[in-house]
């Protein structure tokens, strides 16, 4: 085969493909064929390159040059412009919020300045879909190195030492995790990948799978060589095809290669992964209840102990970690335990892959140091709150975690002082709030998505988080009073203290950090029935200036219920029993002759 | 596909596959690599610049230099083509005319190895906005 000269990748992630790259694609195919430059010009579908906000995104090399928002019919002009004449296609290039000059080069982008990528190491780079551009990039040389020259408790040893905590949410300290598996006595143990990642807004697991399959796959064997077991499951929920095509062709391309199956490299050592799907329950992301899920049973969760690692799948030991926790390891093994612990806080080592979405400039997937403050992540690389406005909190940590407030931004972001916050590092969906979100909405909204995933086995989790959202709903609807706060306060910490698992033992989080941090807001909604963002509908009161109305009837007009009336320039006037309260007559009004009280 | 069967079988895949992403290993450190640009317009093209820009890739690959060698349009030497820009990291950019395969040879042994200018060089007369 010729060697390329130029190569040009185009986004294959979920988010890019539904804005048309696969036409993309096809049409720079159809494009350089014409031009008789396909022998040339290689043209490769890689993962998510992580900036969505302005995908589909293009990038070209060797001279790095990064096009955003590249719509199907810019393919052309690329090839005539930038491959034929050598001349970049301004307008499709990044421009700098700030300066707003073009930067052609993703090194000048703020976005990726203070980003750090080792689990997204292959993302936007590799084929995810051709086994050998990732053993170009030192692919399954990890597990080789293992295989033939590290023992098992060295290996282990080596993840312990770098100190790498689950990146799926609880933060449990890896290397432990496997000296405990390895430590149970079995004739079967289990490797299992835990890919059921259900917050709302997250999409790192995705995102890895989707771009790099087979560093998951590399870093499940390493682990079944540690712990003594021949044997993978990835636990991975249905709606995601992408990530589950990719994966399933990535496990067959490492089976033609030897790299799974028997006697893996000549060494002995037999391991085989299989996918098992979910049906997208939240609850099953608890490993308990992913392995009874996979076991054919309810999606419910049992107490622990027993700990997977003693009595898991199929009552056989069994090590579950995250997907994000896999695609570290190949890399520790190859750079040294050393290296990766250089990188982090003191107790939290490595990096953290967040999926940054909610009222910010550049929604996207990043990769960034742990220690690294908020503030960072959302002014430097976020590019700030969306038009304009105001930064208020930032929701971590899912329906499990909480908020983060202003004056958090400057604390550096790692397990303990998330917590500490009285949020936590979740899996890493970060939802950024300006001040037209209200807290107590939010915390209904975090709670609506517990009750709808409770799998109803205890009681505090089932109708506890009920009674606790009816109190909330109550609030926002005007008709709450200064003692449903406290009976908010005390139902969440029973709910706490006596749920099963981990869903219901953290389902009031959002709850009690809004509380905590947003107390004034809970009490305008309770003593003077105000909600300070104007998010609670049923608390808003719309009327019309009839000294500014200068009677345009766009209002009128435009009122979806026909609670508007009045003559033709002359004030008009809106009908409180039929006013529904959406706000489009403030929205359209040219006079601010609307008010919201 | 042949079955890897030893760490050693995989070394070597590796680096026969390594070629094949290094240009985009390369785009990820570009300040730090040899920059050639070959003027391919009309005019570079019927003087032979597909035949330099190829000899360069196929050169500098053969000797293990790792450089960025992209094409460009018009620099408006239609002259002296096939015309190249060769960038050392951390100098300023130099412009070669008439770059045959000969010349294209003593560039590489004299400039790109040993940063030793040779004849041919033609005198920037332009500035160019950098992005």
């Amino acid at each position: 085969m010729a060697d390329y000269n130029m190569h040009i990748l185009v986004c294959g992630g979920t988010g890019c493909k539904a804005s048309q790259s696969e036409l993309i694609k096809s049409n720079f195919k159809t494009r350089l064929n014409e031009f008789g430059l396909s022998d040339e010009i290689q043209i490769i579908m890689t993962g998510c390159f992580g900036f969505c906000e302005k995908g589909p995104i293009v990038k070209i090399l060797p001279d790095n040059t990064f096009y955003t928002q590249v719509t199907p019919e810019d393919v052309s002009e690329i090839v005539e412009e930038h491959i034929i004449k050598g001349r970049k296609v301004e307008r499709l290039l990044y421009k700098d919020p700030e300066s707003k000059e073009h930067i052609s080069d993703t090194k000048g982008m703020d976005f990726y300045k203070k980003q750090i990528r080792i689990a997204l190491r292959n993302c936007g780079f590799i084929n995810p879909e051709n086994i050998d551009e990732y053993i170009g990039r030192d692919g399954y040389a990890a597990l080789g190195t293992c295989l033939s020259e590290i023992t098992p408790d060295e290996v282990i040893r080596m993840i312990k030492d770098s100190g790498l905590r689950g990146r799926g949410g609880g933060g449990f300290p890896t290397g432990l995790k496997w000296e405990l598996t390895r430590k149970s006595v079995s004739d079967q143990k289990y490797v299992v990948c835990n890919a059921d990642e259900g917050d709302p807004g997250a999409f790192m697991d995705r995102s890895i799978l989707e771009g790099d399959p087979h560093s998951v796959l590399e870093a499940m064997a390493i682990c079944g060589y540690c712990i003594g077991a021949d044997k993978g499951l990835v636990y991975i929920r249905a709606e995601y095809p992408l990530a589950i095509e990719r994966l399933k062709i990535a496990i067959k391309q490492a089976r033609e290669y030897g790299l799974l199956g028997d006697d893996i490299l000549g060494t002995g050592f037999n391991f085989d992964v299989e996918i098992r799907y979910g049906a997208g329950a939240f609850v099953c992301g608890e490993e308990t209840a992913l392995i009874h899920s996979m076991e054919g049973k309810r999606g419910e969760p049992t107490v622990k102990p027993p700990f997977p690692a003693e009595k898991g799948y199929n009552g056989k030991p069994t090590n579950v970690n995250n997907v994000e926790t896999f695609a570290n390891i190949p890399v520790i093994i190859n750079k040294g335990a050393e290296w990766f612990a250089s990188i982090g806080t003191a107790n939290s080592k490595g990096t953290k892959v967040f999926a940054l979405a909610g009222k910010i400039n550049n929604v996207g997937l990043i990769e960034v140091p742990m220690g690294i403050t908020l503030r960072e992540i959302i002014y430097d690389i976020g590019g700030g709150i969306k038009d304009g406005r105001e930064f208020k909190a930032v929701q971590t940590g899912g329906p499990s975690g909480g908020c983060l407030t202003k004056s958090f931004l400057d604390t550096p972001i790692d397990y303990d002082n998330l917590v500490a916050a009285g949020s936590m590092m979740g899996s890493g969906g970060m939802i950024v709030l300006d001040d037209s979100d209200c807290m107590v909405a939010i915390a209904k909204f975090y709670l609506e998505f517990t009750l709808d995933e409770s799998c109803g086995k205890c009681t505090p989790c089932r109708i506890g988080n009920k009674r606790l959202y009816e109190i909330l709903e109550k609030i926002t609807e005007g008709n709450g009073n200064v003692e449903d706060l406290n009976r908010l306060r005390m139902l969440s910490s029973v709910i706490k203290d006596t749920s099963l698992c981990g869903l219901g033992q953290t389902s009031p989080n959002p709850v009690l950090s809004t509380l905590d941090h947003f107390y004034d807001e809970y009490l305008s909604h309770v003593t003077s029935h105000k909600c300070i963002a104007g998010q609670c509908k049923a608390l808003m009161h719309y009327s019309i200036d009839a000294d500014k109305c200068t009677g345009c009837t766009l209002c009128f007009r435009n009122c979806p219920v026909g609670a508007i009336s009045g003559e033709k320039r002359a004030p008009h006037y809106i009908d409180q029993s039929l006013c529904i309260k959406c706000g489009v007559c403030f929205a359209k009004c040219k006079f601010d002759a609307v008010l919201i009280a | 596909m042949n079955k890897i069967k030893s760490l050693a079988d995989l070394k070597k895949l590796q680096t026969e596959v390594q070629s094949k992403i290094k240009l985009r290993e390369k785009g990820d450190h570009s300040e730090n690599l040899i920059q050639i640009k070959v003027s391919m317009a009309t005019c570079g093209i019927a003087s032979g610049a597909k035949e330099t820009m190829t000899y360069f890739i196929e050169e500098l690959d053969h000797q293990g230099i790792d450089a960025i060698i992209t094409q460009t349009g018009c620099m408006g030497y239609c002259y002296a083509e096939p015309t190249i820009e060769l960038t050392i990291p951390g100098q300023q950019p130099v412009v070669y005319g008439f770059v045959t395969k000969a010349k294209a040879q003593e560039i590489i042994e004299k400039h790109v190895k040993l940063n030793e200018m040779v004849d041919g060089i033609i005198p920037v007369n332009y500035s160019s906005i950098d992005n």
